[in-house]
């Protein structure tokens, strides 16, 4: 479905890209992990033929997006990032207006309009001028716009961004819903976000590829486990240093306790070793839990790997 | 094709949506009000050898509203699509570059036109109280429309590439009035360069525009002035397009 070879973007001096490769096959829901910045989005543009790269090859569904722009448009359906919508138009004006411009045949135009709002909860907002909608209602708008013709491929930049929980859940469970019928590829900077909705994951990190495959192999790669103990804040430094279990993070907690956050564990699970080691030294422990790595852990272990490999 | 005219529609309806087609024709309104009875007065009764419409683009009413409002017309084009972001999903729609170029550019056109129907009114008023068929002739009018028209692409096609140039719409309109003030300028000039032959006078003669509207308005079609203006319009147009592609330049 997409193939990605070796693409680089430069903006000048600055390089936003860095020989990128990645290829996802079709049906797949796939989602660009990443900080800001890291090139999701100069990706994403590149892909959908809004730019071109400065070297390097990219196709979707066999026709590259440089050389066939025309051909490629036609199969996508992409809602840039802050989902940009004119303020001025009626929900339903504005979904028959995107309809016409990717060449629904007028008859039919209506009916799929009516479908796509009926997808994404919008039915309701139908007459409803867009600079009137929340940030919900036009993000939906936004991914209705991306379904209208049932394109093959659907590309979402930050599709969650700045909506509240209630709202996340929802588009979360439309994304969900488009899995099988539709190759997906989404971007965010929230892990636990990809991990809900995507099967595999590509991380970009300042415009180079950090990894890709299957999240829950790159997750096991990475955790962090949670120690608290009784002791001076020195102490526990010194105790950490010691272990050398990766990087770790202490903080004074009330009642003489001091919380130590070990991240990327390079044992399979350290508690035991932890637990000894207090023992050892005759700390009370009040707590020890493994955690799910958050990204900033998958980054550390990422990138630890690859300076030392 | 139905593309295009969905797209010349969301132009044409983005003007009237908002206030800015309706302030923009209001004082549109307001200054041929003015230069009307400004002409009228000039006149005083008093009998002319010129056809009216010559007199009225005599006056510098019909220029300031031309170099005023031209650019205003046409700042939106781009700049708005591009600071909105709306821009974004416009270009990686199945369309074309060159049918989003000249979609602008005609809903910008058809604005332009809009904006001079009152001025046909005026010139109704006119024939209605001299009653003498001869004083406006039809063919005259005719011309005189078309002359405007063609000025119109001109000052359209070369707001259109002020606007795609910039994100600002305030920048596009600056930079689009300076060009189509130096444009008019140096045509001015020639009315200083008197009957001189040096290359500067004949330049300023061949891009005269008030010259190049005045056969228009005696009722005559000047090819030369009609080849003038489309090349120009054409340029201005390739330049526009130049400046969409260029964001898919290596």
């Amino acid at each position: 479905m997409i193939e990605v070879q070796h693409l680089t973007k430069r903006y000048g001096q600055h390089v936003a890209l860095d020989g990128v490769s990645f290829s996802v096959g079709p049906g797949e829901v796939v989602g660009f992990l990443g900080p800001n910045g890291a090139g999701k989005s100069t990706t994403m543009r590149i892909l959908t033929t809004f730019m071109a790269a400065t070297s390097g090859t990219a196709r979707v569904c066999g026709d590259c997006v440089f050389e066939q722009p025309d051909r490629v448009r036609e199969r996508i359906g992409y809602m840039p990032e802050n989902n940009p919508l004119p303020p001025d138009l009626r929900v339903a004006d504005y979904l028959g207006f995107r309809a016409q411009l990717k060449r629904l045949a007028n008859g039919k135009a209506a009916e799929r309009v009516g479908e796509v709002m009926e997808q994404c909860g919008i039915a309701d907002v139908a007459k409803r001028f867009i600079d009137q909608l929340s940030r919900g209602y036009r993000q939906r708008v936004g991914m209705a716009d991306a379904l209208l013709a049932k394109p093959e491929l659907i590309v979402l930049d930050e599709p969650t961004a700045g909506l509240d929980p209630n709202q996340v859940r929802s588009v979360r469970n439309l994304i969900r819903d488009l899995a099988g019928r539709h190759t997906v590829l989404i971007s965010s900077h929230i892990l636990s976000e990809i991990e809900m909705t995507c099967d595999r994951v590509v991380i970009l990190h300042e415009g180079r590829l950090l990894a890709s495959g299957a999240l829950d192999e790159l997750m096991a790669k990475a955790n962090a486990v949670v120690a608290e103990v009784k002791t001076t804040l020195a102490n526990a430094k010194e105790w950490a240093a010691e272990l050398a279990l990766g990087q770790a993070e202490c903080a004074q907690q009330p009642g003489g306790y001091v919380r130590c956050r070990f991240a990327n564990t390079t044992n399979d699970d350290a508690r035991e070793t932890i637990f000894a080691s207090a023992n050892a030294r005759g700390w009370s422990l009040r707590e020890l839990s493994r955690q799910a790595p958050s990204l900033e852990d998958l980054f550390v272990s990422l990138t630890r790997g690859r300076e030392g490999g | 094709m139905s593309v295009f005219r969905a797209l010349v529609r969301r132009e044409l309806s983005a003007f009237f949506q908002g206030p800015t087609g309706f302030i923009i024709i209001a004082a549109v309104l307001f200054l041929i009000g003015l230069g009307f009875v400004v002409v009228l007065s000039g006149l005083n009764g008093e009998a002319t050898p010129m056809p009216v419409t010559q007199v009225f683009y005599g006056t510098y009413f019909f220029w300031v509203i031309l170099l005023l409002i031209a650019p205003v017309i046409t700042m939106r084009s781009f700049a708005m699509e591009r600071a909105s972001g709306t821009y974004e999903s416009l270009m990686t729609a199945p369309i074309g570059d060159w049918q989003v170029v000249l979609s602008k550019f005609a809903g910008a056109l058809i604005f332009y036109a809009i904006l001079w129907l009152p001025l046909l009114v005026c010139s109704m008023v006119v024939r209605f109280y001299v009653g003498e068929s001869a004083v406006l002739e039809l063919g005259t009018m005719f011309t005189s429309a078309l002359g405007v028209l063609l000025v119109g692409c001109l000052y359209m096609s070369l707001g259109c590439f002020a606007s795609a140039l910039t994100r600002n719409q305030a920048v596009a309109a600056v930079s689009g009035f300076a060009m189509g003030a130096a444009l008019f300028f140096t045509g001015f000039f020639s009315f200083f360069a008197g009957d001189r032959s040096d290359w500067l006078s004949q330049l300023a003669r061949h891009v005269s525009l008030p010259s190049h509207m005045e056969s228009f308005s005696r009722g005559v079609i000047d090819l030369g002035a009609v080849i003038f203006f489309s090349s120009l319009t054409a340029l201005f147009l390739y330049l526009t397009h130049k400046v969409v592609e260029s964001r898919r330049w290596k």
